[in-house]
């Protein structure tokens, strides 16, 4: 463990990102502390530039709502959601994949056939379809990204379950009697969990990007102030005050680049060390 | 310490033959990492028209590097040309542009390698491929380029070429790929043709063929040629000189049949003793063990080296060994060895 | 091979045809039957909709609805329907617009069609350009911007880049326009009318390249220094080709096949991603269409929508499959 994080602390941009998605969460971690009160309030005179009025150093909105205010809980928001959504995602599709992978057969076939259609409907447009169908609301939301993002972990789990299952240390586990969910939960699945990391990482990334294009739409969640919300209803003042879509945007990017970073050091931290653990 | 017979009798002065134009001549040659540790160190031989200089040694030894260095094609960074020249057709290819390296390759000097299926396109047919070489270094185009393809894998024996040509690679046999590189290498009309393992990864029975054909090749078009390889059998029968690599530098080289049938350097007897053939030359009788029965290994790249760079598994070394490296000397006409107690059997 | 194997044995190309061709029937069927599942698991139902949108709220009128709809039907037999509907190439009907769902689809796919097609050709060509920029001058300051800039792109919200580059270009600059795919009553002609078009075009397919772009330039240039590194390419430089042809040649020429691949993978991602692409451009193709519908409603229309991608996807994949297997030749059909 302390080998992997020696390793990933080489890699500066990693190191950076991590650092920055700290940042990102101590700030949505310490919303109500910085910015008690409700984000939709519309306590500030609108349209204020950033750096007009130092009480509002991001600025006001078309109705006066206070932007640092809608950043700090924007950011609770989507962090929420992208890492419920990845966790959620990347349990069920190590469930599904190992079992898969596991037992082969017609479960692999039946499963496998079910992660290929989830992934041939377009992703954003399945999305869609689920938050407009069941009503946009935090549950739906992770829902939709959970249906578009197992598929992925899924192939990635069987496709490592296949190869471990064939392993030296699993036949010796089977022939001294181990139950079959006991060789899943112990033997094949912690040698799965590097790759599986990885793509939890990349998942809570484009989570983020799903919601924020949901709440763009106005699909997010009518109760909270996500970003893509944010840069919505700045879309109106694009001509005059084109901060108030602006900023929101560059707090996404910067979000999910850092995530971006931070599983890129993963990948490249875990590699060399799978390689070794896999001999 | 196996007792060193006295030298055989000296083997019969060869008549002095009048040796083809010389084609090649490396001088001094020096190639290391940066400004440092040396790969390959002053290492001189001569290509002759029509004959084939084979360089022998472990791997490790520099061989595979010195051939690349023909060619402008080392691995540079790090490996680089310290010291020396390469004199051909009047130019000095140590000091040669990328320019300059772009004719000469293909043209002058052509290079095959050793594994014929990764060393070709796996998407492009092979006519395709050998087809531009041809269009390369002659101009020619269209039907009198597809000819000239046909002609070139007759050439080289290449059988039913016509339908050959339109093949993938992967299609083909090892010893079928091998001689279409051999083809393209030809379609530039080389003078040189440096080989760099070329039968090691095919079978033995196809290895004697791909050798006689570069026999022909020799023989027709007065092609000179720099063999790689630890394969003694094979060198034994097509070399005229061999030159024997340890360590980055040449420890004995002359004439195939003096430096094969006499071998001066502890480390050459060790590796014909090695031979699968038995083992029956007059090594035996001078029980020089084999050089696997020596045991250690040669010294790796991070090595620091003072003195001969056998010595640490020479069974005839002294501390005059350890001290100095031995400088290649002169056993006799056409026989020249980098040993100071070779002189001391004699 | 005898006369009698030829007679009962499909050349190995055709049979190889016939396996994709099947998966990818079963993945129709898998398709569908999701998209059947999402419409059913739906709270309330087309009816309801409709109902609520007469404002009649009269029992025997929605009972009336839903026979005549077969929604009082049990699940089986209406998947066996709605099966049987697809069968006959009828995707439902839309009572917003008054129209088959097939029909609207129809009109709008050209739109989206276009812009597709040419984010596409940009994103591979930058693709191809910057990747083997980078390959080439590996870990200088060039290879270095490139990977930032890709990186940059691919965490970038593509809504959000749509509306950056309208700030810029529509209204800071005013070079290009900042909606719409054509002039509304310009009556422009011939070339007029293609620049017109050319001139809209930009900015969306711009966008929705973006994303794409900077995957494909890490996946080509990470292909770039796989091929780089193998034998045939020093059997290529000992010939005396000229660096360029070397790269441009014999290298692009092997790493290009992994693109092939990916490109076809991302189809669904694009038409994703045209949802929001169109949406802030306006530009009417299907995207937009589903946004619509979401807005309204139109549910039928949303769902055959969905349906209608998913096998449009599952035809580019098993064509993208079929033009591997073509340009690749170690690809032994067998």
């Amino acid at each position: 463990m302390s080998a992997l994080w020696r390793q990933f602390r080489r890699n500066r941009p990693a190191l950076a990102g991590l650092t920055i998605l700290a940042l990102v969460v101590a700030l949505g971690v310490g919303a109500p502390l910085i910015r008690p009160g409700d984000p939709w309030a519309e306590i500030a005179q609108p349209d204020l530039w950033p750096g007009e009025d130092w009480r509002f150093p991001f600025g006001s909105d078309v109705l006066g709502r206070d932007l640092l205010s809608g950043l700090l809980h924007g950011a609770r928001v989507s962090l929420v959601i992208g890492f419920s959504a990845a966790l959620v995602a990347g349990s069920l599709g190590t469930l599904t994949g190992s079992l898969a992978g596991f037992y082969g057969g017609w479960l692999d076939d039946a499963l496998m056939r079910l992660a290929e259609s989830f992934q041939t409907i377009p992703a954003f447009l399945m999305a869609i379809v689920i938050v407009a169908l069941f009503s946009p609301s935090p549950l739906t939301i992770v829902l939709s990204i959970v249906a578009v993002s197992w598929p992925g972990v899924a192939r990635l789990v069987r496709a490592e379950t296949l190869r471990l299952r064939a392993a030296d240390f699993v036949l010796a586990c089977r022939s001294f009697g181990m139950g079959d969910a006991r060789i899943i939960l112990t033997q094949i699945l912690p040698n799965c969990l590097a790759p599986v990391i990885v793509t939890i990482s990349v998942m809570v990334a484009s989570g983020i990007l799903i919601e924020a294009g949901l709440s763009f739409l106005g699909l997010g969640d009518p109760s909270q102030l996500s970003w893509g919300t944010m840069i919505a209803i700045g879309r109106g003042s694009l001509r005059s005050a084109w901060y108030m879509s602006a900023i929101p945007g560059l707090a996404i990017l910067l979000t999910v680049m850092a995530i971006n970073l931070i599983g890129d050091g993963l990948n490249d931290a875990l590699n060399p060390y799978l390689r070794d653990r896999s001999k | 310490m196996p007792v060193l017979a006295a030298a055989a009798p000296l083997y019969r002065e060869p008549a002095p033959a009048v040796l083809p134009e010389a084609v090649l001549t490396v001088e001094d040659l020096t190639l290391g990492l940066g400004s440092g540790r040396k790969l390959v160190d002053t290492v001189s031989f001569t290509l002759r028209r029509g004959r084939l200089l084979a360089l022998v040694g472990e791997s490790g030894s520099g061989k595979s590097l010195t051939a690349l260095s023909l060619l402008g094609l080392l691995p540079d960074p790090p490996v680089r040309i310290q010291s020396g020249a390469i004199r051909f057709a009047g130019q000095d290819l140590a000091t040669l542009d990328p320019a300059g390296w772009r004719r000469i390759r293909g043209a002058g000097i052509a290079m095959i390698f050793q594994e014929p299926l990764s060393a070709l396109n796996p998407v492009m047919t092979i006519g395709r491929q050998i087809g531009e070489a041809v269009r390369l270094h002659t101009g020619l185009t269209g039907r009198p380029a597809e000819k000239r393809v046909l002609e070139l894998l007759d050439l080289v024996r290449m059988p039913d070429a016509a339908r050959r040509a339109r093949d993938y690679p992967h299609r083909l046999s090892g010893g079928m790929r091998q001689r279409v590189l051999i083809a393209m290498a030809m379609a530039g009309r080389p003078k040189i043709l440096i080989a760099d393992e070329p039968t090691t990864a095919l079978d033995v029975t196809v290895q004697a063929d791909i050798l006689d054909t570069i026999a022909d090749l020799r023989a027709e078009f007065g092609l000179a040629v720099l063999l790689i390889s630890h394969d003694l059998g094979l060198v034994a029968d097509h070399a005229d000189e061999v030159a024997v690599m340890y360590a980055g530098r040449i420890v004995e080289q002359g004439r195939s049949d003096m430096v094969l049938d006499w071998p001066a350097h502890p480390y050459t007897r060790g590796l014909l003793g090695a031979r699968p053939t038995g083992g029956q030359g007059p090594l035996r009788q001078r029980g020089w063990p084999r050089l696997a029965e020596i045991g250690g290994q040669a010294p790796g790249a991070d090595a620091v080296l003072s003195g001969c760079s056998f010595a640490p598994r020479c069974l005839a070394a002294t501390a005059a060994c350890r001290s100095a490296q031995p400088d290649l000397r002169e056993l006799a006409r056409g026989h020249r060895v980098a040993c100071i107690r070779v002189g001391a059997f004699e | 091979m005898s006369a009698i194997a030829i007679g009962f044995r499909l050349p190995p190309y055709a049979r190889f045809l016939a396996r994709r061709i099947g998966q990818s029937l079963a993945l129709v069927f898998c398709t569908v039957l999701i998209t059947f599942t999402v419409i059913n698991l739906a709270p309330g139902d087309m009816v309801d909709v409709m109902a609520g949108e007469a404002g009649a709220a009269d029992a025997g009128y929605i009972a009336l609805l839903r026979q005549r709809y077969g929604l009082d039907q049990p699940v089986p037999v209406r998947l066996l329907h709605y099966v049987e509907q697809l069968g006959h190439f009828d995707f439902g009907y839309s009572f917003r617009h008054n129209k088959p769902v097939l029909q609207l689809i129809g009109e709008r796919l050209g739109a989206t069609a276009l812009l597709m097609g040419s984010s596409t050709i940009l994103a591979i060509t930058g693709a191809v350009l910057l990747g083997i920029m980078a390959a080439r001058r590996l870990n200088t300051a060039t290879d270095g911007i490139i990977s930032v800039l890709a990186l940059l792109a691919y965490a970038t919200p593509v809504f959000w880049v749509g509306l950056m580059l309208i700030l810029v270009f529509s209204v800071k600059l005013r070079w290009l326009p900042s909606g719409g795919m054509e002039t509304l009553f310009s009556g422009l002609t011939g070339p007029a009318r293609f620049g017109d078009l050319a001139a809209h075009l930009v900015l969306p397919a711009i966008t929705l390249a973006l994303f794409h772009l900077a995957l494909y330039t890490r996946l080509l240039r990470a292909s770039m220094l796989e091929v780089l590194r193998q034998d045939f390419i020093r059997t290529a430089r000992a010939k005396g080709l000229p660096e360029r042809i070397v790269v441009g040649r014999h290298a692009l020429g092997n790493a290009l096949l992994p693109l092939v691949t990916m490109v076809g993978m991302q189809l669904g991602a694009a038409l994703g991603g045209s949802v929001v692409v169109e949406s802030v451009f306006a530009w009417p193709g299907l995207g937009r269409l589903a946004f619509d519908a979401v807005g309204e409603r139109d549910l039928n229309l949303l769902v055959g929508i969905v349906l209608f991608s998913g096998l449009l996807v599952i035809t580019v994949n098993l064509l993208v499959d079929l033009l591997y297997s073509w340009l690749d030749p170690r690809i032994e059909t067998q």
